[in-house]
């Protein structure tokens, strides 16, 4: 067997796992025939573990062979040869791709592990497991995909899965109106990353990686655009990484996702969608290169973000909340370096954080157990002092740190004062101009109220993550 | 032009029409579902029957060989090309599964015959390509909803309203077109007709109006079919100027992301699922009146796609309505532990209809944001910007309807067999349509091509070859067609009639 035939039957055998989990779970559910737990927990094992197996093949014929850069090719989706438009469907595997993929296959597997004893005779097992499905399958397409196409794809199925799993315990409006604002996040994201692919397009013709990634294997291609196309399209890209990564302002829906059950606020938002926007400035990281400013943008929006995350971290009342936080932290950090052009550096950052919070999170609900254990060891009480960081600040400073961290930036207030609120008011008053004209052209008054009411806020985020679960 | 072996056009037609004949005898109620159910079922076969034909023959256009058209000498009153040959089934199907998903007891007589004339009328418009018979069933179109909502004391006026301006402006822009081939206000006339149909702002208030007094499976398939934008295609796009489009498409885009916005904003599941209806349609308009290749054929797959999507995302919420009355959105209803399945599947139609990734939409919206930005760049932003929105209009329903503390209810909500395999019969066409798109893209790239043809021939302008981008994947290529056909060049030498034919 040749070496190409084995990389591609490897490559696809990652991409195809994940895929024959969710259509199994998919199509069992949909017919309304849904798997046993046990059976669903053993398909998640066995799936993850052949798509794990083909990702360490893929890396050992790379190692192997000294080959950085195995693509495969499934050639076009869609073409219209006349036009000269083509969908293509490619995978990319390199020192970018390979690493990623295999992370997101040993910390879905481990968490899978986790959740079919954590979720057992829980009335929303098989729904947890589809949407994992779904968020496994997503994260292994955007991890290794060659085209934008191919990439958004598994972008939006990570972003979909994602909000579903925030309102997951949807009996209690909390999650849901959380699970909500994350999907509406996202969207703002999706659009500017679909808004980058047009702007890409129209100036290059070109929707391939190639474009942005440049000539060379990642990272040290030369991307094919001018100093000005590449700011434009960075920066709308850093949008959607902004949103995807819950970067300011954005950062509010990080620790509303925590509302989720813990395994996937675990693997989820503190391991591997909240990575998945540095991913993508990584990715794209050849045309940093060729904008300072665009760098310059990337780093300050990291730092800030960190700073930002250290202080609100420090002024959060529950676990999930100040895990939450301190993973923005590092995945601002994450930012800064991708910025300051630290590709690997960045990337083993990022494998290393995601490893360390997984485990953080899920230990997460036995924290009082493990502080007691802490205690019994040492032979005393941890020590409750206040941060040494903050000790020699004079107190009006403190006061007004306390109060930036606990209503976190401001951040969300931003958003729905200054963007949510104008836009739903007009088109309510618009709604009920129609209303209006409609009852003048019928002479009927119109049943439809004409206002909704508010909406309630949305409660705090979870506060005891045992009793969410 | 072919002829069928066997008349499948005219057994399409007349099928639906002698059930609603036979439904008005008043059957016992038991058999007003069957009748209902076989005379649509044989309409769907037999338009897929013609289309299949036709395929097999690789003919461009095909006519029944009795058509009344052709023995009076004239040009047949039915015939297909490759416009209408994918869309007569794709009608045909809605009218099926809304069918089959309707419950026994909302079966009336009089309300089934209504809908089957309904299927009739449309059907013969879709397989209509002469520019009077066309204008005249579109007229007799609203002639079945309009009934309903008397009969019902309903409110008319709004409706009356509309439909009767779209008619007249239908009447007298064809009326003034035929004085003069080449009358520009003819063709303001029959572009704003079509507007009125097609709910464009600002003439949009029947279409919330007709949701909220008629009957949901009446509303659903007298919008979801998008018969405007068919009159789009064969009476206007043909022989519009330049101008006149792009200001149709500004217009477009305007309408759907007010709409986008509008129904993220609605209290009532029925108000909200108009605009959002509207919304998509304004994109099909949008790719339309690009009049160029990719921006036709992506219009012309977002039309399939939202079609299958907003009719499968509306059975799905009729069937929740069915069980528990109109739905509002402003409270939790917590429906999910009782139908989780029906959840999911409105879920998949709801993303469905949004251009998720995988689904048959998605591939229509590449292709309409290419066809776009060759026209203006900032239109695709502004199709993007529409998508995000609805997408979040999306989710809000479903979270609203689904999620929530559970409610004890007294009633069996579960879906009927039929129920769900209308719906899934939806899900497996958009999903299968997302996953293999190739076949029905080149479809309707066939007849988008061929309409471009039609305006060059009109204003005389040779097609312009697409310049060679060997590089390009995806989504925008700004070197195809981005001079679209000026009205600047010789005089129309044909008239509409002729190209219509041609």
């Amino acid at each position: 067997m040749s070496q190409d035939v084995l990389t591609t039957i490897l490559g696809l055998t990652a991409v195809g796992a994940p895929a024959m989990l969710l259509a199994i779970v998919g199509l069992t559910a949909l017919l309304g025939r849904p798997l046993s737990e046990r059976l669903t927990a053993r398909l998640t094992q066995v799936t993850v573990s052949i798509g794990l197996a083909a990702s360490i093949g893929v890396l050992a014929v790379m190692l192997t062979t000294g080959s950085r850069n195995v693509v495969i090719d499934l050639g076009n989706w869609v073409a219209l040869d006349q036009q000269h438009f083509h969908l293509h469907v490619k995978f990319i595997f390199d020192r970018l791709s390979v690493p990623f993929a295999i992370l997101s296959f040993v910390l879905i597997g481990t968490i899978g592990a986790f959740a079919k004893n954590y979720l057992h005779r829980e009335a929303g097992f098989q729904r947890f497991f589809l949407l994992y499905g779904v968020f496994l399958f997503g994260m292994i397409v955007a991890s290794v995909a060659g085209t934008i196409e191919t990439l958004f794809f598994g972008w939006e199925l990570v972003g979909l899965s994602s909000a579903l799993l925030v309102a997951y315990f949807h009996q209690r409006t909390g999650p849901v109106v959380n699970g909500q604002r994350v999907w509406s996040i996202y969207r703002i994201a999706d659009a500017a990353f679909l808004i980058a692919a047009v702007t890409l397009h129209h100036n290059t013709g070109e929707g391939d990686f190639g474009v942005l990634m440049g000539s060379g294997p990642w990272p040290e291609g030369l991307a094919a655009l001018s100093s000005d196309q590449a700011l434009i399209i960075g920066l709308l890209l850093l949008a959607a990484a902004a949103g995807k990564s819950a970067l300011i302002p954005f950062s509010g829906w990080l620790p509303r996702a925590m509302e989720g059950p813990t395994p996937s606020s675990a693997v989820f938002y503190g391991a591997l969608s909240v990575h998945l926007g540095t991913f993508l400035l990584l990715r794209v990281s050849p045309i940093l290169d060729l904008s300072i400013v665009l760098s310059a943008c990337v780093v300050a929006l990291g730092l800030a973000t960190a700073v930002f995350a250290v202080i609100a971290a420090r002024v959060q009342t529950d676990v999930k909340s100040s895990l939450a936080f301190a993973s923005l932290t590092q995945v601002g950090i994450i930012t800064a370096e991708i910025g300051l052009g630290f590709r690997y550096v960045a990337l083993v950052h990022i494998i290393g954080h995601a490893c360390l919070r997984t485990l953080q999170l899920v230990r997460s609900p036995t924290l009082l157990q493990d502080y007691r254990a802490l205690e019994n060891a040492i032979g005393g009480h941890l020590s409750l002092e206040a941060d040494p960081l903050l000790r020699g600040l004079p107190d009006t400073w403190r006061e007004r740190l306390y109060r930036f961290g606990l209503q976190r930036g401001y951040f969300d207030a931003l958003i729905d004062n200054v963007i949510a609120a104008p836009f739903v008011g007009f088109f309510q008053w618009c709604n009920r101009q129609e209303l209006r004209w409609a009852e003048i052209l019928s002479g009927v008054r119109p049943e439809v109220p004409t206002e909704a009411p508010p909406t309630p806020p949305p409660p705090e985020p979870a506060l005891v993550t045992e009793e969410h679960r | 032009m072919i002829e069928f072996a066997f008349p499948w056009l005219s057994l399409a037609v007349v099928a639906p029409l002698v059930a609603a004949a036979l439904l008005l005898r008043r059957p016992l109620p038991e058999r007003v579902r069957q009748i209902s159910l076989v005379a649509s079922t044989v309409s769907f076969l037999a338009a897929s029957a013609a289309w299949t034909e036709m395929l097999a023959r690789a003919a461009t256009s095909a006519a029944d060989r009795w058509d009344i058209g052709s023995l009076l000498g004239g040009a047949p009153l039915l015939s297909i090309d490759a416009l209408s040959a994918p869309l007569l089934p794709l009608v045909a199907l809605l009218f099926v599964l809304t069918v089959l998903a309707t419950l026994r007891r909302k079966l009336q007589n009089f309300a089934s015959a209504g809908l089957l004339i309904s299927e009739g009328i449309l059907l013969a418009t879709f397989a209509c390509r002469e520019p009077w018979p066309i204008i005249a069933l579109l007229a007799a179109g609203t002639i079945p909803p309009w009934i309903e909502l008397r009969l019902n004391h309903k409110p008319l006026r709004i409706f009356t309203l509309h439909m009767g301006v779209f008619v007249a402006l239908l009447v007298a822009g064809q009326g003034l077109l035929s004085w003069d081939s080449h009358s520009v206000l003819a063709v303001g006339l029959l572009m704003a007709a079509v507007l009125v149909r097609s709910g464009i702002a600002p003439v949009h208030a029947w279409l919330p109006d007709l949701f909220h007094n008629a009957s949901f499976g009446t509303a659903l398939l007298f919008v979801t079919p998008m018969v405007g934008a068919y009159a789009t295609m064969r009476l206007v796009l043909p022989i519009a100027p330049e101008w006149v489009l792009r200001g149709i498409t500004l217009l477009s885009v305007l309408t759907a992301i007010y709409a986008a916005g509008m129904a993220l904003v609605q209290i009532r599941a029925r108000r909200m699922f108009s605009y959002l209806f509207l919304s998509h349609s304004s994109l099909v308009f949008v790719g339309l009146e690009t009049a160029t290749t990719i921006g036709l054929t992506g219009a012309l797959c977002a039309w399939v796609a939202i079609a299958l999507s907003m009719t499968g995302f509306g059975i799905t919420l009729r069937s929740i309505e069915a069980r528990m009355g109109r739905i509002r959105l402003d409270a939790f209803l917590g429906l999910y532990e009782q139908i989780p399945r029906l959840a999911v599947l409105f879920l998949i139609t709801g993303l469905a209809a949004i251009g998720f990734p995988g689904t048959a939409g998605f591939v229509g919206g590449e292709l309409l944001v290419e066809g776009a930005v060759q026209i203006y760049p900032l239109m695709g932003v502004a199709v993007v910007v529409v998508a995000a929105l609805n997408g979040i209009a999306v989710l809000r329903a479903y979270f609203r309807i689904f999620t929530g503390a559970r409610r004890p209810v007294t009633v069996d909500l579960r879906l009927r067999p039929p129920e769900r395999v209308a719906v899934l019969a939806l899900i497996f066409l958009m999903i299968g349509g997302g996953l293999y798109p190739q076949p029905a893209v080149m479809q309707l790239y066939n007849a988008a091509s061929n309409l471009v043809n039609q305006r060059a021939a009109y204003f005389g302008v040779p097609v312009p070859a697409p310049t060679l981008d060997p590089h390009h994947h995806g989504a925008i290529t700004p070197s195809i067609e981005s001079a679209p056909f000026s009205p600047k060049g010789s005089p129309p030498a044909r008239t509409q009639q002729t190209l219509a034919r041609s």
